[in-house]
C-alpha cells in the first residue's frame, strides 16, 4: 500500500474518530459528564436505518435522516430518564449510569436485530478511488468523511459562536447557577447537547459502517477510540479533539499496516502515554485544584 | 453506627453480639452447604466466592480509596494465566503458583498506580479501561498464553507434588471447601486492613487528596499501595477461577467483565466490605442463574418471550435480556440508592432504631 493512501485512509478514519469525539467532548463540556452509551446509541441510531432501508425500503437519504432524527430523540430520551434523575450523583456514579445505557442499549438492540452481521451500505464506497495528483489516492469514502466533517465543524463553529442556544451552552458550561440565574433553563441546555451530540454520533457511526460491519458490538473499539482521541484532545476542546482524532487514524493506520495484530491496541499505549506525561491531554488546560 | 468511644471499639473484628451470632450462622450454613445442594448450586456457590474476593479487593480500591478502575478483568486474568503457567511450566505447587500469580498481579497494579498519580475522574477510567483491554489482547496475540484456544487448568493439587507429598482435589465439593476457606481468609484481611494505618490512609485519600496530604500521608505510597492491594486480591481470585471453570480463553476476561466487578463494588454499596460481599452474591446470582433462566420464571418469563416473540428478533436466547436487567440495575442503584445495599441496610436500621419518630 502507498504511503499516501494509508495517509489519507488514516486522516479520514482519524475523522470519523475526532466527530465521534466531538459527540463525547459536547457532552462533557455542557454536563461534565462521561458519556460511556455513545457508541451504543449510535449504534442504535444506525440500525434504526438500517431497519427502515431494510424493512420499509425507502431510499438511503430518508433513513438515513430518519435515523437522525431518531438519535436526537434517544439523546433527549437518556437525558431525561437516566441522567436527570440522579440526585448529586458523584464521577463513579455518572460512569455507572452511562454505562448501564449502553449496556441496555447494547441488549435490545441485539435483542431487535440479532448479534449476527447485517449487510448495510451506504452511497459512498471506499473502492471507487480518484488519483487528484499522481500518487496520492483518495477514495470516495475518504472525499465524504472530508466533507462531512468540514460541514459539521463550520456548523458547530457558527452554532457556538452565533446563536442564543450556543451562546447558552457555553454560558452553562462556565457556570452553570449563574447560568440558571440569567434565566437559561439549564436543563433544556443539557438535553440539548445530549441530542446534538447523539445525532453527530450517529452520523459518525453511519460513515463508520462502511469500514466495518453491522452488528450490535460494531460501535464498541472504535467508540474506545474516539474516546481515546477526545481524551488526547484534552476532553475540553473541540478542535483538540479533531487534531487527537487524525493523530489516532494516523497511528492505527501505520501501526496497523506494520502489525496487524497488535492494531487494537496501539491506540491506547499511545493514550497511556501522553496522559502520564500531560494528565489533561494535548490541549486541555490542567486545573489545580484549591482547597 | 453507634459512636465509638475507645481505640478497641474501633478495631474489634465483631462491633456486636448480634453480628457476631449471624456471621457464625452464615460460615456454618456455608460449610454445611455441600451436603444439600447439587452440582450445579456448588459451582454457582464456588463462582459468586471468585467474585466476593474481586469485589472486596476492588472495593479497596474504589470506594476507600476512592478511584476509578475499569480494567479488573485485567488481573483477574493474570492471575488465572498465572497460576496456571507457573504450575504447568514451571512445575511449582498449587499454593506458590497462586501466590506467585498474586503478587505478579500485584505488580502490575502498582504499574497501574503510577499514572494513576496523576489522573483523576474520566482520564483514570479510560487508562485503567485500555489497562484491561490490553491485557486481554497481549494474551490473546502470545503463544505461550495459549492464544485464542485458551488454556486448559490442570488438575489440582494442593500438596507439594515435587517432595512427594500429594493431596489431589477431585471432586467439586473439595475444591468449594478450598475457594471458601480462601474467601473467608481474604474478607478477614480486607476488614482488617481497613483498619490499620494503610487503610485509614486510603479513606482519607478518599475524602481529600490535600489534606491527607497536609496530615502527612504520602500520596505516592498509598495510591499505589491500593492498586496494588486490589490488584492481589483480583490475582488470588482469577487463580481460583482457573480452577471453577476448568477451561478458559482471552475473551472470558472482557471488558464486560470488569463493568461488572465495579457494579458488584457500587450494588453493594461503596466502602463497605459486608456490602461487596453481598452485591457480588447478589450480582452473580442475577447473572449466572435468574436471568439466564429468566424464562422459567413464573409471570415475568411468560411476558418476555411474548414480547420476544411478537416484536422482537425470534431467536429466543435470553443473553441479551441479562444485559438488559444489568444495565436497568446500574441505573437504577444510581437514580434510587447511590450507596446500593449497603446504604439500605442503613436506612432500615435507623428507621427501626428510631422507630416511632
Amino acid at each position: 500500500m502507498p504511503f499516501g493512501h494509508l495517509l489519507i485512509e488514516g486522516l479520514a478514519m482519524g475523522a470519523c474518530y475526532g466527530l465521534f469525539g466531538l459527540a463525547v467532548v459536547i457532552i462533557y463540556k455542557t454536563s461534565e459528564v462521561v458519556n460511556f452509551a455513545a457508541g451504543d446509541m449510535a449504534m442504535f441510531s444506525t440500525f434504526v436505518a438500517f431497519h427502515v432501508l431494510a424493512v420499509y425500503g425507502y431510499p438511503f437519504w430518508i433513513a438515513f435522516v430518519m435515523s437522525l432524527v431518531f438519535a436526537g430523540l434517544l439523546g433527549v430520551f437518556v437525558e431525561f430518564f437516566f441522567l436527570r434523575p440522579a440526585k448529586n450523583p458523584t464521577i463513579l456514579g455518572l460512569i455507572v449510569i452511562t454505562i448501564g445505557a449502553q449496556l441496555l442499549l447494547a441488549g435490545v438492540a441485539s435483542w431487535k436485530w440479532g448479534a449476527e452481521q447485517q449487510a448495510f451500505s451506504i452511497p459512498f464506497s471506499y473502492q471507487v478511488t480518484y488519483e487528484i495528483i499522481p500518487g496520492l489516492v483518495i477514495s470516495q469514502w475518504a472525499l465524504a468523511v472530508f466533507i462531512i466533517s468540514a460541514v459539521i465543524m463550520a456548523f458547530l463553529y457558527f452554532f457556538f459562536k452565533h446563536t442564543k442556544m450556543g451562546t447558552a451552552m457555553r454560558a452553562t458550561q462556565q457556570n452553570k447557577h449563574a447560568a440558571k440565574i440569567m434565566g437559561i433553563r439549564t436543563n433544556r441546555v443539557f438535553a440539548f447537547a445530549w441530542a446534538l451530540s447523539s445525532v453527530i454520533g450517529a452520523t459518525a457511526a453511519t460513515l463508520m459502517s462502511a469500514k466495518t460491519i453491522l452488528d450490535p458490538q460494531f460501535m464498541m473499539e472504535p467508540f474506545l477510540r474516539a474516546f481515546a482521541a477526545a481524551v488526547l484532545g484534552g476532553l475540553m476542546s473541540i478542535p483538540g479533539v479533531l487534531i487527537g482524532g487524525g493523530i489516532m487514524g494516523l497511528i492505527e493506520n501505520f501501526f496497523g499496516y506494520a502489525w496487524p495484530a497488535w492494531k487494537p491496541i496501539t491506540a491506547f499505549v499511545v493514550i497511556v502515554l501522553v496522559l502520564c506525561i500531560r494528565p489533561s491531554g494535548l490541549f486541555g488546560k490542567h486545573y489545580v485544584k484549591k482547597v | 453506627m453507634g459512636i465509638k468511644r475507645t481505640y478497641y471499639e474501633d478495631i474489634e473484628l465483631f462491633s456486636s453480639g448480634t453480628i457476631l451470632f449471624w456471621t457464625i450462622v452464615l460460615l456454618i450454613a456455608l460449610f454445611g452447604a455441600p451436603f444439600f445442594l447439587s452440582g450445579y448450586h456448588l459451582y454457582l456457590f464456588s463462582i459468586i466466592m471468585v467474585h466476593v474476593i474481586v469485589a472486596v479487593g476492588l472495593n479497596i480500591l474504589v470506594g476507600n480509596t476512592g478511584q476509578i478502575a475499569l480494567g479488573h478483568a485485567g488481573f483477574f486474568a493474570i492471575g488465572a494465566y498465572g497460576t496456571v503457567l507457573l504450575m504447568t511450566m514451571l512445575n511449582l505447587p498449587f499454593f506458590a503458583a497462586l501466590i506467585a500469580a498474586a503478587f505478579i498481579a500485584a505488580f502490575f497494579g502498582f504499574i497501574l498506580g503510577l499514572p494513576a498519580l496523576r489522573l483523576e475522574g474520566p482520564y483514570l477510567a479510560i487508562a485503567t479501561l485500555a489497562f484491561g483491554l490490553a491485557i486481554m489482547h497481549i494474551i490473546g496475540h502470545t503463544q505461550i498464553f495459549g492464544g485464542r484456544q485458551g488454556l486448559a487448568a490442570p488438575m489440582l493439587d494442593i500438596g507439594i507434588p515435587q517432595l512427594g507429598w500429594s493431596w489431589m482435589l477431585f471432586t467439586e465439593t473439595s475444591l468449594y471447601y478450598l475457594i471458601l476457606i480462601i474467601t473467608i481468609l481474604m474478607v478477614l484481611l480486607a476488614v482488617n486492613i481497613l483498619k490499620t494505618r494503610a487503610g485509614r490512609a486510603f479513606v482519607a485519600i478518599r475524602d481529600s487528596e490535600i489534606a491527607a496530604e497536609v496530615i502527612g500521608i504520602n500520596l505516592t505510597y498509598y495510591k499505589t499501595l491500593a492498586f496494588a492491594v486490589s490488584a492481589f486480591y483480583a490475582g488470588i481470585a482469577g487463580g481460583l477461577f482457573a480452577f471453577v471453570l476448568g477451561f478458559f480463553d482471552p475473551f472470558t476476561f472482557n471488558l464486560i467483565l470488569s463493568v461488572i466487578f465495579l457494579v458488584m463494588v457500587v450494588v453493594g454499596g461503596l466502602g463497605s466490605v459486608m456490602g461487596s460481599v453481598t452485591g457480588a452474591a447478589l450480582i452473580t446470582y442475577l447473572m449466572y442463574d435468574l436471568f439466564k433462566n429468566v424464562n422459567e420464571v413464573p409471570v415475568l418469563g411468560d411476558l418476555i418471550l411474548h414480547v420476544s416473540r411478537n416484536w422482537l428478533s425470534a431467536v429466543g436466547s435470553m443473553d441479551n435480556f441479562n444485559m438488559i436487567a444489568l444495565g436497568l440495575v446500574m441505573i437504577g442503584i444510581i437514580i434510587f440508592e447511590p450507596l446500593g445495599i449497603f446504604g439500605l441496610w442503613i436506612r432500615i436500621k435507623k428507621y427501626w432504631k428510631t422507630w416511632p419518630f
